[in-house]
């Protein structure tokens, strides 16, 4: 009865699909003869197959709270396992970092270059995974820290003509200092609110690098950032692209291991709990503002060396760099990958930068795409493509009970 | 040990409190009861600084408190269990009763108070690595309580502890409350809607109507006090 139904349901999605398409696929006017063409085979192709896309999604739907109840445990038992198990974890590390190692020497200089932006997206989308995944506040306005890094490392390169390696700490000071300045008034707000505030901030900042001409330069940029020298030592062109891509797996590794470090340490849980419910935060004795404000001025810290590494890559930054398109992509990579989760903003990252890299073809259909793909993740994994799992430190009340005897003995 | 001078607290441009005059003394369960709206919970609120007085002094161990931001006053040893136990729901109960060390580092005497702790709320060191979200009402009272004893507090600010809660519950929580108050010399100020159980706990008692407090006296007076009774005890 029930696939009855579901038959007689698909069968009626596809005729409504027949009628809607009718007028775009079906009727073709010639202006030049005069005449009308009539495609009836497109009406039928468009009801096949939206009757069997349909009948698909239909299944997926039906088989999607099984699969919740059933395999909810196993998943996380496989990820933990994955995660945890030194005996997996320490191989694919290995492999993983050997991979990465040898990769400008296996790829050419083009796909480093992308792999290199897409590490700088990763990276940012780290930070801001501070900022949203942890501490639970929504920043739209990202892209202006990014800014604000990348600046300044090409004005002070070429005011005072500081190295990269002078700049990149100096970037993520400023940055963190921007955020900081910027979070104060501003997490006074919540939701929404605080989502329009750092919207305008992000859009301010761009303005103005856009039209103080005597400071930034204006639309026109600034170019010839110099590349980051080794040593004192000038590197050929191949040669810097591959050591910018070993800075930048660096910065990534050092991201991941901080992020990580601060997720489970007591700050990180401050946050967390700040997200839940504030009153109680405040009840136990944290401080409301500061704690926000720590997530704030840390996540804006990785977008500010981001941007030094962005800047001392392309060599050459104007403010079109900067749009708010780019704030939305790292909160993409960070939706996408799965909020709080290091492993799944990773992973959104470099799917989000380099899947469009490599599908030129289909690039007119990068926003259908985009939007389709977003929708399918929130009907079936709405917590991102590897959900946050936190770690759980078990321990044994026997050997607790032990170890505390222990003390009050000794 | 703390002491309310002339309080006035607003949301806004609504006055809550009209005057309050209050003194809770060391060792002291103290109990406040009232009405719904009374502002039961704004005092509390106003104690611990989240919603701070417009006038008025509060002083703490001789020390005025009234214009410190709320986690300098966790730190001088006032805790607040909120009223609705708000606890966190995605943090383990171990990461719960961590939080209510926030301010604390010396590791083997939190050790030590989660082993007392435990040792209270039995049940607590069962689920202790359970999400706190997927424990039952009771529970979460529990573990709510255990929070803000975590903290060391002096003076610890328990807000309708028996809300929502069955009767069985409601007694094995004043219980604890009561030898918490005994074992560890922990004054305890506690605001009810349960006057019968409220005023048997405690040492003295304030009557709470619309803002003002109109009545004071020791538990067993108030508890055999016509209008009280009348009021509040359905007798």
């Amino acid at each position: 009865m029930t696939i009855k139904n579901q038959i007689k349901k698909s069968f009626l999605v596809s005729l409504w699909f027949m009628f809607l398409t009718f007028p775009i696929l079906v009727i073709q006017v010639n202006t030049v003869e005069n005449v009308i063409k009539w495609r009836w085979l497109n009406m039928i192709g468009v009801g096949i197959g939206s009757f069997f896309l349909s009948i698909l999604w239909r299944y997926m739907l039906e088989k999607r709270p099984e699969k919740g109840k059933q395999t909810k445990k196993y998943q996380l038992f496989f990820l933990n396992n994955i995660l945890h198990e030194k005996k997996i974890f320490f191989p694919v590390i290995i492999l993983l970092s050997l991979f990465v190692l040898c990769f400008p020497y296996i790829f050419s200089m083009y796909q480093t270059n992308i792999m290199i932006s897409a590490l700088i997206y990763v990276m940012m989308g780290l930070g801001l995974n501070i900022v949203i995944g942890l501490a639970g506040l929504l920043d739209l306005g990202y892209v202006a820290f990014f800014a604000v890094g990348a600046y300044s490392y090409a004005l002070l390169n070429y005011h005072y003509g500081l190295i990269f390696w002078i700049a990149l700490p100096l970037g993520g000071i400023l940055a963190l200092i921007f955020g900081v300045i910027l979070g104060y008034p501003v997490l006074r707000l919540r939701g929404d609110y605080l989502a329009i505030v750092t919207l305008g901030f992000g859009e301010i900042i761009r303005l103005v690098l856009e039209n103080w001409n005597d400071f930034s330069f204006g639309p026109s940029g600034i170019s010839n950032i110099p590349k980051p020298c080794f040593l004192g030592i000038d590197l050929s062109l191949q040669g810097t692209t591959k050591y910018l891509f070993y800075i930048i797996v660096g910065m990534v590794a050092l991201t991941i291991f901080v992020t990580n470090r601060l997720q489970n340490s007591r700050i990180g849980r401050a946050w967390i709990a700040l997200k839940d419910d504030e009153i109680a935060c405040q009840a136990m004795g944290i401080n409301k503002g500061k704690t926000k404000l720590r997530a704030f001025g840390l996540g804006a810290m990785w977008a500010g060396m981001g941007g030094v590494i962005f800047a001392a890559k392309t060599t050459f930054i104007n403010p079109a760099s900067f749009t708010i398109w780019e704030s939305v992509i790292i909160l993409c990579t960070v939706v996408l990958g799965g909020m709080g989760s290091i492993t799944g903003v990773v992973l959104g990252a470099l799917l989000l930068i380099l899947l469009p890299e490599y599908l030129r073809a289909f690039s007119e259909f990068r926003m259908i795409i985009f939007g389709a793909v977003l929708v399918l993740m929130m009907v079936f994994r709405p917590g991102g493509i590897i959900k946050n799992v936190r770690r759980i430190y078990k321990f044994d009340p026997i050997l607790e009970k032990n170890s505390v005897k222990n003390e009050v003995n000794s | 040990m703390l002491k309310l001078k002339n309080i006035q607290t607003f949301y806004g441009n609504i006055q809550v409190l009209k005057d309050i005059n209050m003194e809770v003394k060391q060792g002291e369960i103290i109990t406040l009861i009232g009405a719904n709206g009374a502002g039961k919970s704004t005092i509390l609120m106003t104690i611990s600084g989240i919603v701070p007085p417009r006038k008025g002094d509060i002083l703490f161990q001789g020390n005025p408190i009234q214009n410190i931001n709320p986690d300098k006053i966790v730190a001088l040893g006032i805790s607040q269990v909120p009223e609705g136990r708000r606890i966190f729901p995605y943090l383990t109960v171990m990461e719960n009763l961590d939080m209510g060390t926030f301010l604390r580092n010396d590791v083997f005497e939190i050790k030590k108070d989660m082993d007392y702790v435990f040792q209270l709320f039995p049940i607590l060191s069962e689920r202790r690595n359970q999400p706190g979200g997927t424990l039952s009402g009771g529970e979460q009272q529990m573990l709510a309580i255990s929070r803000a004893i975590m903290a060391r507090p002096k003076l610890l600010l328990l807000d309708e502890p028996s809300l929502g809660l069955a009767p069985i519950i409601t007694t094995q929580i004043f219980n604890i409350i009561k030898k918490i108050n005994r074992e560890n010399n922990t004054t305890i100020f506690l605001v009810e809607q349960n006057a019968s159980l409220a005023l048997k706990v405690a040492d003295r008692g304030y009557v709470m109507e619309t803002g003002e407090i109109i009545m004071t006296d020791t538990g067993d007076n108030l508890f055999n006090n016509k209008d009280v009774k009348k009021a509040y005890l359905g007798i």
